[in-house]
């Protein structure tokens, strides 16, 4: 693979694609990955205030009498979860290190919630975001004591007297150690352990004592009065939880279905004995000879997110609604946020139905091109049904339809930049570009065929277009 | 899957169109039949939000629903009745009606144990056919499809959802129903000539994956086509509202008549979802369903079709028993299922009524677990296997 070909590639999995400049100036391997880790903390992506916030607590809001008010206003708070979901999608496309957001994204998958309170997925993205390329450890203890998990996974429920097991099954099949490595009995005695694991009314987490179990515990072979806190540093200690991320991660980073043991066990040994370093991870893997194998291109189906954020890198762009990325995310399967469950987005093959490869492909033609795309979103999209409009005087519901929004493309330095090439040469190197491998000549010459060659600009244009409009482009 | 030499032997009915890249694309040719073997065919609704149930099913003789609900419930005089002890939503005159000719089975108290109140959790187990606890990544009609024979699913339209986007309870492990709102649409974009072309191109892929995503443009496009030349066959006389449920319903019964090979129809309807104020949404929600689904049944009565068709409606939830302070109730459990079709083996009320004096913090306890009643349709009325589906054997119930 020559060194286009591995920027490509690195681009593609530790980013959201390569940028136009960075194809045409690809950088030794070692110094493309190094350019990926940012050298500071991210900032918290911040779309609610601690004021705000204040203003609109379970507890500010029960002083509110009037009860069509109060809902009013709690409907309109959590909306802010769609604000939030913006933003770190432009996060996104416009940050000098995706690979920060892809990992990022990858911990909003691993640790799914789902809580309608966008001041605890705020909190909760920044844990990802502050650890994503940080200690495992941290992140697994942070996120175990956020109020979006606590909540969301019933710990505020989980008593001495009433033990509550979700959260203490969740961590262990889920996030940690993975199906068959833990016995009931371990569930059950670390649900004692997670006993007065809760969160304030200001969403501060806090622990009960009153409702804690300070009995002895039993937990992976171990005897001891244990807490919380000692169970998730024992399950750090087994070496089958840092194969269980990593086998996670290179599925996320590398290979949807094609998993090799030799690899990820390396890794794994890696994981564990940098004491959970995620970055070091990541570092190794895309620096490793095997990464940048022919296997590899193609192994992985763009997800949804994946695929709307590579758009707008790959061309500077401006949406006409700021609904439209929402939408889509939606109709296609990736509601950041929302995940469909507490195992998150299955991913994979599982992105693709008959309905979501047609839209893909309609997109890009309805996006840049001339053709208007309409779609239904479903009804039990909770926002969407709680503000459907049903008055008294109308009689006919309606379909929640949208239209897929234009978008403005500032197309000039694209095509600054292709047009150095002449007619002939141009599709293959198009081609290269924008998907994962090159396309055999028949289906080059069809895909040329239905250019519109008119003028050079509308050349490179229609081109683009048809390309993105290929299954391949769904791989990555 | 098809043999080869089958497909060889359809080889020359397949040339007759330059762009047919597909084996599966020669059964097109086969003329439309507008007689022969009618299939069963299940039609689902799909109340979306958590529909009421209790003002659905009214216990117009109990107390306590009536202290429960002292602004929203529904007054003896103001329902249908049904029997001396149920009356029927006012809106649904025409289920009324089909109820009292026998066509109309309903059955009440249908949750699961340890319910969960969330709406997309709770969608997801009654769309996975699962249990509380597990999480499954397919449907329960998805999982029909994968172990329906391949000879009945020629054009991957077995299963067909009207609507732009596929419910997880039409994607199986390894087949998929296809998600088709509007047939001309859905006709003009999947089987475009772009796509079409590029269908054509079935050269070995290295990657596996582009190998799928291949297979399912091609079986997409196919669908596309099979569908739009099925919707041409039977143009109904039938006047449908222009509701969206009413526009879905007229799809579904032309592809029915028309005598098409799906098996499944799949439709939603909502939101259900009434916090506030709840009469007047219920009431709009019932008013156009009733009146779409009349049209369906007349529009296949007509056609001779009623007797191979069950249509079956479900909620994620019902909703809690007392009302609350908004003129709307919140998330509850339980809650009825209509079954409508011209061949029930038992009409009428399936069984008692919830019991209002036995709750669970407020909430109906389940008397029948819906995988029960998923499990009788797909035994008695898909003729598949429930167990593979469902991954256990369940009690049937005796109403088809």
């Amino acid at each position: 693979m020559d060194l286009q070909q591995q920027n490509k590639l690195l681009y593609a999995r530790a980013g959201f694609g390569i940028l136009i400049n960075d194809y045409h100036n690809p950088l030794p391997v070692k110094e493309a990955v190094e350019k990926l880790f940012p050298k500071s903390l991210p900032g918290v992506l911040e779309m609610i205030t601690d004021q705000e916030w204040a203003d609109n607590t379970p507890k500010a809001m029960k002083e509110i009498a009037d009860d069509s008010l109060r809902k009013q206003k709690q409907k309109e708070f959590r909306e802010i979860t769609n604000d939030l979901n913006t933003l770190w999608e432009m996060a996104m496309v416009n940050s000098y290190y995706p690979l920060l957001e892809k990992t990022a994204l990858f911990w909003h998958g691993h640790f799914a919630t789902h809580i309608d309170n966008p001041y605890y997925d705020q909190n909760l993205l920044h844990i990802f975001r502050k650890n994503a390329l940080g200690n495992f450890g941290d992140m697994l203890r942070d996120v175990s004591k956020s109020p979006a998990m606590l909540q969301y996974l019933n710990n505020r429920q989980n008593r001495k007297q009433h033990p509550n097991e979700n959260f203490a099954r969740e961590v262990m099949e889920l996030f940690t150690l993975g199906r068959g490595h833990y016995t009931e009995d371990d569930i059950k005695e670390a649900a004692r352990a997670f006993t007065g694991w809760n969160f304030t009314d200001e969403g501060e987490f806090i622990f009960r004592e009153k409702q804690h179990d300070d009995g002895e515990k039993k937990f992976l072979g171990k005897t001891g009065n244990f807490t919380g806190d000692d169970i998730l540093n024992i399950v750090l200690e087994q070496k089958q939880t840092s194969v269980f991320i990593t086998q996670k991660l290179y599925r996320f980073f590398v290979s949807d279905e094609l998993i090799n043991d030799k690899h990820v066990n390396e890794l794994a040994k890696h994981f564990y004995k940098s004491n959970y370093d995620i970055g070091s991870l990541l570092r190794k893997l895309f620096t490793s000879d095997w990464f940048y194998n022919d296997k590899t291109i193609g192994a992985k189906i763009k997800s949804p997110v994946e695929l709307l954020v590579g758009y707008q890198r790959m061309l500077p762009m401006q949406f006409d609604k700021d609904n439209t990325i929402l939408n889509l995310q939606r109709i296609l399967g990736q509601h950041l946020f929302n995940p469909p469950n507490v195992a998150g987005w299955p991913g994979g093959k599982n992105w693709i139905d008959s309905s979501s490869l047609v839209i893909r492909m309609r997109l890009p033609e309805a996006l840049f091109g001339t053709k208007e795309l309409n779609l239904a979103t479903k009804d039990n999209d909770k926002e969407i049904a709680g503000t459907m409009k049903m008055g008294k005087g109308k009689d006919k519901t309606t379909d929640k339809q949208f239209r897929v929004g234009k978008v403005a493309v500032k197309w000039d330095d694209y095509l600054n930049i292709w047009k150095k090439y002449n007619r002939q040469e141009l599709p293959g190197l198009l081609a290269g570009f924008l998907l994962p491998f090159p396309l055999p000549d028949d289906k080059l010459t069809d895909v040329i065929s239905c250019a519109d060659s008119s003028s050079d600009d509308s050349f490179i244009k229609s081109l683009t277009i048809l390309f993105m409009e290929l299954p391949e482009y769904q791989l990555v | 899957m098809i043999s080869r030499r089958k497909f060889i032997q359809l080889g020359s009915l397949a040339s007759a169109s330059l762009m047919v890249p597909s084996f599966l694309k020669g059964f097109e040719f086969r003329p439309p039949q507008l007689t022969g073997s009618k299939k069963k065919v299940l039609v689902v609704i799909q109340l979306s939000g958590g529909n009421d149930g209790l003002n659905t099913i009214i216990p117009v003789r109990n107390d306590i629903y009536y202290k429960s609900r002292p602004q929203i419930g529904i007054k003896r005089d103001d329902a249908l009745s049904l029997n001396d002890e149920t009356g029927l939503n006012p809106k649904l005159k025409g289920i009324k009606q089909l109820y009292d000719d026998g066509k109309v089975a309903i059955i009440n108290g249908v949750g699961y144990p340890q319910p969960n109140r969330s709406h997309f959790r709770s969608m997801d187990i009654w769309q996975s056919g699962s249990n509380a606890r597990d999480v499954l990544t397919s449907g329960w009609i998805g999982r029909y499809l994968d172990n329906s024979a391949a000879e009945a699913n020629l054009h991957n339209s077995l299963a067909i959802e009207v609507d732009d986007s596929l419910s997880l309870a039409l994607k199986g492990e390894e087949k998929s129903a296809i998600a088709v709102r509007d047939i001309n649409q859905f006709h003009n974009a999947a089987a475009n000539s772009f796509f079409k072309k590029i269908a054509s191109h079935e050269e070995e892929h290295d990657s596996q994956l582009a190998g799928y995503l291949y297979k399912t443009l091609r079986e997409t496009t196919s669908a596309a086509e099979y569908i739009f030349d099925q919707s041409k066959i039977y143009t109904s006389t039938q006047s449908y509202p222009t509701t969206p449920i009413g526009k879905r319903m007229k799809t579904i019964g032309s592809l029915i008549i028309s005598n098409t090979e799906t098996q499944v129809y799949y439709v939603s309807h909502g939101s259900f979802d009434t916090h506030v104020d709840q009469k007047n949404r219920q009431d709009k929600l019932f008013g156009n369903l009733d009146e779409a689904l009349t049209a369906l049944v007349a529009d296949l009565k007509q056609n001779n079709r009623f007797e191979d068709v069950l249509i079956m409606t479900f909620s994620e939830f019902g909703r809690r028993v007392a009302q609350n302070a908004s003129n709307g109730t919140d998330h509850g459990t339980a809650s009825s299922m209509f079954f409508i079709g011209g061949s029930l083996k038992k009409p009428g009320i399936y069984n008692n009524l919830p019991n209002l004096e036995d709750l669970d913090e407020g909430d109906l306890k389940y008397d029948i677990d819906f995988k029960q009643v998923y499990a009788t349709v797909l035994d008695n009325w898909l003729e598949a296997d429930s167990k593979l589906i469902l991954g256990r054997k369940y009690d049937r119930l005796g109403f088809i």
